[in-house]
């Protein structure tokens, strides 16, 4: 409380007062509660209280949605603003550890606020709490909508205030689209707090288990979903680091090939779907250099045409490799066209310009710079400025300029951790290379066989 | 598109199988002719079950082990079949006219899926059917007299229950039947033991299952309340629940294509003979089933396999054709060793790790069941290779037996000869 600034106090002290006014009143002036009343709050409280304690239910990422508000839409239905207040107060003995004492008082007060702000716009819309019957349908859903509505705004409004206020989240922190994925997941919850209502002329609370039993079950198929994708993740990155192990100086290559890749879809504004494609793309576009034979990469000097063939089918062999894998689509055409020029002079196929695929033309910029900018056996790394310059040189030649442009301006703005300065190789058991075939500055001498 | 089913699958349906399309086939046709000569009770509300239906079949998705599930199709199947009443009109439909809707529907949304070149698995549909079918005959004969209890009547609500209490006893009955059955049709096809199958269709049905069961039984309470505004509302907790699977066994089936295709990267730099890690990967398979694995069991042997060989990248050079079986035991076990830690670096299959470590271990030293498995399976393909030849393979499997109980355990070596023998057999033909 202390550390908060002083508007965030005065804020904080009025939204308390009013929602005890609010409900003090409420008790008080009206009718009253009937004691069939007091036994339903008391269940969606207990709801309320559950679903408050398991915040996550659906992990969008960056949304802690709370399935709790589906209970107190509940109660707008089965009970009114009054009881609709009284289960959002519940948030305040929320069984969520570590929750500091003004967090619960502020989230119960919000809650209360938000529920009896519910239930008001439910009854101005012309709704009735009470238990729905069934002629009621489906002519309730606009004062349910109009209740959804109140309770997600208000809950929106308070909870922005207090975040400004206490200063702990800049506004261009939240993008468009997880405001989509909030609004729309509060829609689907505002689903389950209308089916709640409406069965609970038959079983009462049972329907509760019933609502939320696709729910939990849902939530741990989710759980799964995310510690598989993190599997996943470590697997495709030990795997291809396992066949960087052959060769000494290009270990961790194909792990910052993909973060480069990513910054470069990122700054262009790809979807998250393909995004996670060049991931997996820049991650694996050299598994096909264990095809090359060793002692075609550990020669010094000129190479003959044929090795400098075998040189140029890794990317096909690469393909090769992980074109049983379904999903990744898209990813295919950038690793087998990665190493292709802007002129048309690359391989394997001597595609020019815009004929080469987004991707590979991504993976290009992203895996020149990382050889650059870092040590090999004949050279030591280059400071990244170099590095910079060297692709803004072959830019339009060798690289999309497009690309570089746009990786020029996420490395300015995210700035980059370039590979460890490699130690000298111990002499046991490693393999060094005598040329690196994604280093533009030293580009491979081919001896002409005629 | 490669296949990926045994080799049992691909020669066609199994027996039990046909059984089990003919009898939904018989099934199909005399709901349809007796619901065509009655008419529909409530054309409205077939419609629109039926709808969902169509609906659900369209959205169905593929579980890991290949099992085809369409779950918002199944609930709203149970939904119609455990029908009391629609905003307060009792719903008189027959159980057969529950299998007309359920049929006409499961048809229907099976169409455009033919239409794209997806052809309807028919034994998972028929199941489906038949569990539906199944509900509906043993619920729809007492629906009077539940429908009567549940009643509004002047005086207030009616009991609902008793009504409740039934229909989840009828659905857990339901789902045990279905599980059993599709342990039986599994232990039949891909040739485990039943019990082991039992487990295994409960590990993968029980939380599916509960969802789809709670959704059908609300489907059937919100039609009372809420006449037909539920059957929209009703899909939204389900539809979260089918997203969250389908998510589920997508990356479960990429992880699986991830590992079988990188596990090629061995045979592409030279390590081992192209093939070798699949062929290796599908017998520990088939003498892991034989054995009595589980699947969860099965499919770390899988992976383990695949990639028993990872350990040969840190090599300078390949062992000349890659014969792990022909290098001494003290470079054998490095590899393994290596390997081994390749694997660990991914930081959650560390059993698969154990597994490739021990890989060369004697049996005195009472390595995993998965580790012996892949030790005898590996020799067998070193010796073997990609041929065919039933001379070719047995003299192998002599060698391996001749081993005496220090290399190869006798049983494993005793279920590799049965599997082999099935593999040269489904070749031949």
């Amino acid at each position: 409380m202390r550390e908060l600034p002083w508007p965030a106090r005065v804020y904080f002290a009025a939204l308390v007062g009013t929602a005890g006014v609010v409900i003090a009143r409420g008790l008080l002036a009206r009718h009253g509660l009937t004691p069939e009343d007091w036994s339903t709050l008391l269940v969606l409280a207990l709801l309320f209280l559950l679903c408050e304690s398991v915040p996550t239910l659906l992990s969008v990422p960056n949304v802690a949605v709370s399935v709790s508000f589906s209970a107190a839409l509940a109660a707008v239905v089965l009970v009114g603003p009054e009881g609709a207040a009284l289960v959002g107060l519940a948030a305040v003995v929320s069984a969520r550890p570590g929750l500091p004492l003004v967090k619960r008082l502020f989230n119960g007060a919000q809650y209360a606020l938000c529920g009896y702000a519910a239930g008001w716009a439910y009854e101005s819309a012309g709704g009735v709490p009470g238990l729905p019957e069934p002629a009621d349908f489906p002519g309730v859903l606009v004062p349910y909508a109009a209740a959804t509505a109140a309770f997600v705004a208000m809950n929106f409004a308070l909870t922005a205030v207090i975040l400004r206020l206490a200063a702990m989240v800049h506004r261009d922190q939240v993008s468009l689209r997880v405001m989509v994925q909030f609004l729309s997941s509060y829609v689907g919850f505002a689903t389950f707090g209308l089916l709640i209502a409406a069965l609970w002329s038959t079983v009462q609370s049972i329907s509760a288990v019933l609502v939320l039993l696709p729910l939990f079950v849902a939530r741990w198929a989710l759980g799964h979903y995310h510690a598989e994708q993190r599997a996943y993740d470590a697997t495709i990155a030990a795997l291809c680091q396992a066949v960087e192990t052959k060769d000494y100086y290009t270990r961790g290559h194909c792990t910052r090939v993909s973060a480069a890749s990513s910054m470069i879809a990122e700054e262009i504004g790809m979807s998250t779907e393909r995004l996670r494609a060049i991931r997996y793309a820049g991650m694996l576009h050299d598994v096909g250099k264990l095809g090359v034979p060793t002692k075609v990469l550990q020669k010094e000097g000129r190479l003959t045409e044929e090795e400098y063939a075998a040189i140029q089918l890794h990317p096909m062999r690469g393909l090769e490799i992980v074109r049983g894998i379904d999903f990744l689509d898209e990813a295919f055409a950038g690793i087998m066209h990665h190493h292709e020029r802007h002129d048309g002079k690359g391989y394997p196929m001597g595609l020019a310009g815009s004929e080469i695929p987004e991707f590979a033309r991504i993976i290009a910029v992203a895996d020149a710079f990382d050889s650059m900018t870092s040590d090999r056996s004949y050279r030591k790394a280059k400071p990244i400025e170099v590095a910079v310059a060297e692709l803004r040189k072959n830019a339009g030649t060798q690289f999309d300029p497009d690309m570089v442009v746009r990786f020029v301006r996420a490395l300015d703005r995210h700035g980059w951790q370039p590979a460890q300065p490699a130690p000298v190789p111990p002499d046991d058991a490693v393999e060094t290379t005598a040329k690196d075939h994604d280093d533009p500055t030293t580009p491979i001498q081919v001896v002409s066989e005629r | 598109m490669r296949t990926r089913r045994p080799a049992t699958a691909q020669l066609g349906l199994d027996s039990g199988q046909l059984l089990l399309i003919c009898a939904a086939g018989m099934l199909t046709v005399a709901g349809i002719a007796h619901t065509a000569a009655r008419g529909l009770t409530d054309p409205r509300v077939a419609i629109g079950f039926g709808a969902l239906i169509a609906a659900g079949e369209l959205a169905r998705l593929t579980m890991p082990g290949n099992r085809e599930v369409a779950p918002v199709s199944t609930a709203a199947s149970l939904g119609y079949a455990l029908l009391l009443d629609v905003g307060g009109r009792p719903a008189g439909h027959s159980a057969l006219e529950v299998v007309a809707v359920m049929s006409v529907g499961m048809i229907a949304g099976g169409l455009p899926h033919l239409a794209v070149g997806r052809p309807p698995r028919l034994d998972a549909m028929a199941r489906r059917l038949l569990a539906g079918s199944l509900l509906a005959f043993a619920y729809r004969p007492l629906t009077g007299s539940l429908e009567a209890t549940a009643r509004d009547t002047g005086a207030g609500h009616g009991n609902w229950w008793p009504a409740l209490g039934v229909m989840a006893v009828l659905v857990t009955v339901m789902l045990a039947a279905d599980v059993v059955i599709a342990a039986m049709l599994r232990a039949n096809q891909v040739r485990t033991a039943f019990g082991v199958a039992v487990r295994d269709e409960i590990r993968m049905a029980a939380p599916l299952g509960a969802a789809v069961a709670a959704s059908g039984i609300l489907l059937a309470l919100a039609s009372h309340s809420m006449d037909m505004t539920a059957l929209p509302a009703f899909a939204a907790p389900l539809l979260v629940t089918q997203v969250a699977f389908r998510k589920y066994a997508g990356i479960r089936a990429t992880y699986l294509q991830t590992v079988r295709a990188l596990s090629r990267v061995t045979e592409v730099g030279g390590y081992v003979e192209p093939g070798h890690s699949r062929r290796v990967s599908r017998l520990s398979v088939g003498v892991g089933r034989e054995l009595g694995m589980s699947e969860p069991q099965l499919l770390e042997l899988e992976y383990a396999a695949l990639m028993h060989d990872i350990g040969q990248l840190s090599l300078r050079d390949p062992i000349p054709g890659g014969a792990t079986v022909l290098a001494d035991a003290d470079q054998a076990r490095r590899i393994a060793g290596l390997g081994a830690e390749v694997i660990r670096k991914t930081g959650v299959l560390h059993g698969v790790a154990e597994i490739v470590r021990r890989q060369c271990d004697t049996l005195g030293e009472s390595p995993p069941m998965a580790s012996r498995i892949i030790r005898a399976t590996n020799a067998y393909d070193d010796l073997v290779g990609a041929s065919t030849d039933r001379d070719r393979a047995a003299a192998a499997l002599e060698r391996l037996r001749l081993d005496g109980g220090s290399a190869y355990d006798p049983g494993v070596v005793e279920a590799l000869a049965r599997v082999v023998d099935r593999l040269v057999l489904v070749t031949r033909l």
